[in-house]
C-alpha cells in the first residue's frame, strides 16, 4: 500500500485544513523535517481508521500560519516545532514563545543556513 | 544504631528512558523486595539517605538534580543506576544530554546495565550502605559538623 | 471572591515516577487552570539519525521509552520495512504480535500498580507488581531482556522463540488471568477505590475527539477505535474485542485497561495456537529511500512513526508522535475545575509516559 503525501502550497494550508475540519477529521500529528531547501511540515489527519497526509514546504525564515484555530491540540505540536526547528508559527492559541523545551542548543534541528548565520 | 539499618531512598529520573525507573520501582516490590533491608522509597529529599538517579542528566534537570542533592542531609550516598546515569550511554551523542550524573554531583556507586537489573541494583544499594556507614564514621570523627545551610557547607 | 494562588507541581513529586511540571492556578482548593511545561526528559534522540545508521537506530527507537520499548522498535522497523519493500515472514508477524501483547500486559499491569499507589492503596500496588513479574519472566525467557528487549531488527527478529517455549507460556497466562481477576474486582467494585475514581476527570466523547485523545483515554469515553484493527502484524487474523466504557471518567479508563489485559491474554493464546513454522529473518539489501508513516496501537494509545530516507546509510528524519503527547491537551482540560487532591490521580489516569513524549 503506497501512502500518499499530498503537497499543498503553504499559503493554502489554512483553507485546506478548514475543509478537513468541516469534514470532521481529527488531527493525528504534525511533523517538521529539515530538508536541503528549507523545511517540510507534514500534517496527518484521520477520520475513523483512514488518514490524510498533507505536506507543505517553507523556506528558511518564512512564517507559517497556525492551525490551532481549527484543531485545538495543534498548539502542542506547533510549540514543539517552534522550539526544535526554529520555524516561526503565527497565531498559536497557547503560545509558549520558546518556553516548551529548554535545550542546551537553541533550535537544534534548524536549517544549517540558520545555524551558520548565527 | 547504625544508619545503614534503615536508610531511606529517593529516586529521581534525570532524563532516563523509563526502563531503569521501573526497574528501580520493581526492586521495591515483592519479587526483589529491597525493603527487607529496612529501605523505604520516599518522595521527600529531606528524608532520604540514598539518592538513586537514572538517566544521563539533561539541560533542564541539571538544576533539579543539584537542588535535590543539596536538600538531602549528610551523610548521603549517590547511586547512578543504569548505563545512561553512569556515562550517558546510547544518548551520549544527543545534543541535550551532558553525560553521566557525575558531571553534576559526586557519585559513590555506579550500577551499569541497560536497563539495570533489579539484582544488580540491590547489589549496588548494599555497597552504598557500606559507604554510608563509612561516611557517618568520618563525620563523627570530624570536629566540624557539616551542616547543610541551603546547599552550602560552612567552609564556603 | 477567593484569591488565586499558583502551586508548582513537579518535576520531583512522590506520585510521579517521571518528571513533569505543571503550574496549577488554584482558587481555594479548586484548580482553575493548569499549564504544563515539559522538557525534563528531552534528550533529543531524533537527532541521532545523523550519527547512527538505519539499523543501529532500532536500538535507539527501543530506548525512546523503557515501558513501551517493544512497540517503538516495532513501529520503527515497520516503517523502514515499508520503505524498503521488505515482507517479513508470517512467523515473524505472529511472534511480534505475541511479544507486543506481552508488553501491553506488562504496561497495563504496571499502570494499575501506579494508579493504586496514587490513590493510596499500597497493598494493591504490591500485588499487581507481583503479578507483573510473571509477565516479565516470559519476556525475559523469550527475548533475554526484562524491559528493553533488543530482539527486533529490520527484516524480522534477531532470534527465534521456540514453539515449546511458547507452549510453556500458556499455563502461566492461566495463572495470571486467575490472579488478576481478584485485583480487577478490587479496582472496579471496592467502594473506597470507586469513591476516588468515579466522576473524576469527565470528558465527553465529543471532547476526546476534538482534543485528539488516543488509547484507553479515548476508549474510556466510549469511542470505539483501536489502531490494532488497522491489521498490521498478525492482528487481522486474530479475533479480539475493542473494550470501551461509557463512564467517561477515571473509572472508565481503569475499566478499559483492566479488560484490555484480559483481551491481550486472549490474543496471545490465539496467536500461540496459530503460529506457523519458518524463518524469522529475511535478508535486507541496500539502503532505504522514500518516506513512510506507520500508525500502531501502543499500550497508551496510537503512536505514529515517520521515517524519511534518502538512499544512504543514514536516515534523513525519524519522528515519533507518542500517545502521551497526544493526550496532554486533554490532560490540561481535565485538570481544569478538579480538586487539588485529585491532580495526581488525573495525571496518572492518562498513563503518562514522559520519556516517550519528550524523546
Amino acid at each position: 500500500m503506497e501512502q500518499e503525501f499530498r503537497k499543498v502550497s503553504h499559503h493554502a494550508i489554512l483553507s485546506e485544513v478548514q475543509e478537513l475540519q468541516e469534514e470532521h477529521y481529527r488531527l493525528i500529528q504534525i511533523c517538521a523535517t529539515t530538508v536541503q531547501e528549507g523545511y517540510e511540515i507534514l500534517y496527518t489527519f484521520g477520520k475513523g481508521y483512514d488518514e490524510v497526509q498533507v505536506k507543505i514546504h517553507t523556506d528558511v525564515g518564512e512564517h507559517v500560519q497556525s492551525i490551532s484555530r481549527f484543531f485545538p491540540p495543534a498548539w502542542l505540536y506547533e510549540n514543539e516545532i517552534h522550539d526544535l526547528h526554529g520555524i516561526e508559527i503565527d497565531g498559536i492559541t497557547l503560545d509558549f514563545r520558546g518556553g516548551l523545551y529548554r535545550t542546551k542548543e537553541k533550535a537544534p534541528f534548524a536549517h544549517k543556513e540558520v545555524k551558520e548565520g548565527k | 544504631m547504625k544508619i545503614s539499618k534503615s536508610p531511606w531512598l529517593l529516586h529521581y529520573d534525570a532524563s532516563s528512558c523509563n526502563g531503569c525507573d521501573i526497574e528501580v520501582l520493581a526492586s521495591t516490590t515483592p519479587r526483589f523486595d529491597v525493603e527487607r533491608f529496612g529501605i523505604i522509597n520516599t518522595g521527600n529529599p529531606k528524608h532520604a539517605d540514598i539518592f538513586v538517579i537514572t538517566g544521563g542528566v539533561n539541560e533542564q534537570t541539571r538544576q533539579v538534580v543539584k537542588q535535590l542533592y543539596s536538600q538531602m542531609p549528610d551523610p548521603k550516598v549517590v547511586i547512578a543506576a543504569g548505563i545512561c546515569a553512569c556515562d550517558g550511554g546510547i544518548f551520549k551523542d544527543c545534543y541535550n544530554v551532558s553525560g553521566g550524573v557525575d558531571t553534576v554531583i559526586p557519585v559513590d556507586v555506579y550500577v551499569p546495565g541497560c536497563a539495570v537489573k533489579p539484582e544488580a541494583l540491590i547489589d549496588g544499594v548494599v555497597k552504598a550502605l557500606a559507604i554510608l556507614d563509612e561516611k557517618r564514621e568520618a563525620m563523627k570523627n570530624h570536629a566540624v559538623c557539616e551542616v547543610n545551610y541551603g546547599g552550602k557547607t560552612k567552609e564556603e | 471572591m477567593s484569591s488565586r494562588s499558583v502551586i508548582p507541581f513537579g518535576p520531583q513529586h512522590p506520585v510521579l515516577p517521571e518528571p513533569i511540571h505543571l503550574d496549577l492556578v488554584l482558587e481555594d482548593e479548586r484548580v482553575v487552570e493548569a499549564v504544563p511545561s515539559i522538557g525534563f526528559v528531552h534528550r533529543g534522540l531524533e537527532s541521532l539519525v545523523s550519527k547512527k545508521d538505519f539499523k543501529e537506530m532500532v536500538y535507539v527507537a527501543e530506548r525512546i521509552c523503557g515501558i513501551c520499548s517493544f512497540g517503538h522498535g516495532f513501529g520503527y522497523c515497520d516503517a523502514v520495512e515499508h520503505i524498503m519493500d521488505i515482507h517479513v515472514t508470517e512467523r515473524t508477524d505472529y511472534l511480534r504480535t505475541i511479544l507486543f501483547e506481552l508488553s501491553r500486559m506488562h504496561s497495563h499491569i504496571l499502570w494499575m500498580g501506579l494508579m493504586a499507589d496514587a490513590f493510596g492503596f499500597e497493598n494493591l500496588f504490591m500485588d499487581t507488581w507481583r503479578i507483573r513479574e510473571k509477565v516479565l519472566d516470559m519476556l525475559e525467557a523469550a527475548t533475554g531482556g526484562r524491559v528493553i528487549f533488543s530482539i527486533l531488527d529490520v527484516g524480522g527478529l534477531r532470534r527465534d522463540v521456540p514453539d515449546d517455549m511458547l507452549k510453556s507460556f500458556l499455563p502461566v497466562l492461566d495463572d495470571i488471568e486467575k490472579e488478576l481477576a481478584i485485583d480487577i474486582k478490587t479496582f472496579l467494585n471496592d467502594s473506597a477505590v470507586k469513591s476516588r475514581l468515579c466522576g473524576v476527570g469527565i470528558l465527553t466523547p465529543e471532547q476526546v475527539e476534538t482534543l485528539g485523545c488516543c488509547g484507553p483515554f479515548l476508549r474510556g469515553s466510549g469511542v470505539k477505535r483501536d489502531s490494532r484493527k488497522l491489521g498490521y502484524a498478525a492482528y487481522d487474523d486474530i479475533d479480539f474485542e475493542i473494550i470501551t466504557s461509557n463512564d467517561c471518567d477515571t473509572y472508565g479508563r481503569t475499566f478499559v485497561r483492566a479488560y484490555e489485559i484480559l483481551q491481550s491474554i486472549k490474543i496471545i493464546r490465539q496467536a500461540i495456537s496459530k503460529v506457523p513454522s519458518g524463518e524469522v529473518m529475511v535478508p535486507v539489501k541496500g539502503f532505504p529511500q522514500g518516506e513512510h508513516m506507520t500508525r500502531l496501537e501502543q499500550p497508551r494509545g496510537e503512536a505514529c512513526y515517520y521515517v524519511k530516507a534518502n538512499g544512504t546509510r543514514f536516515l534523513e528524519r525519524m519522528r515519533v508522535r507518542t500517545p502521551t503527547f497526544a493526550n496532554i491537551p486533554a490532560l490540561t482540560e481535565t485538570l481544569q475545575g478538579c480538586d487539588m487532591a485529585d491532580v495526581p490521580i488525573l495525571i496518572v489516569a492518562i498513563d503518562p509516559c514522559i520519556s516517550c513524549t519528550e524523546r
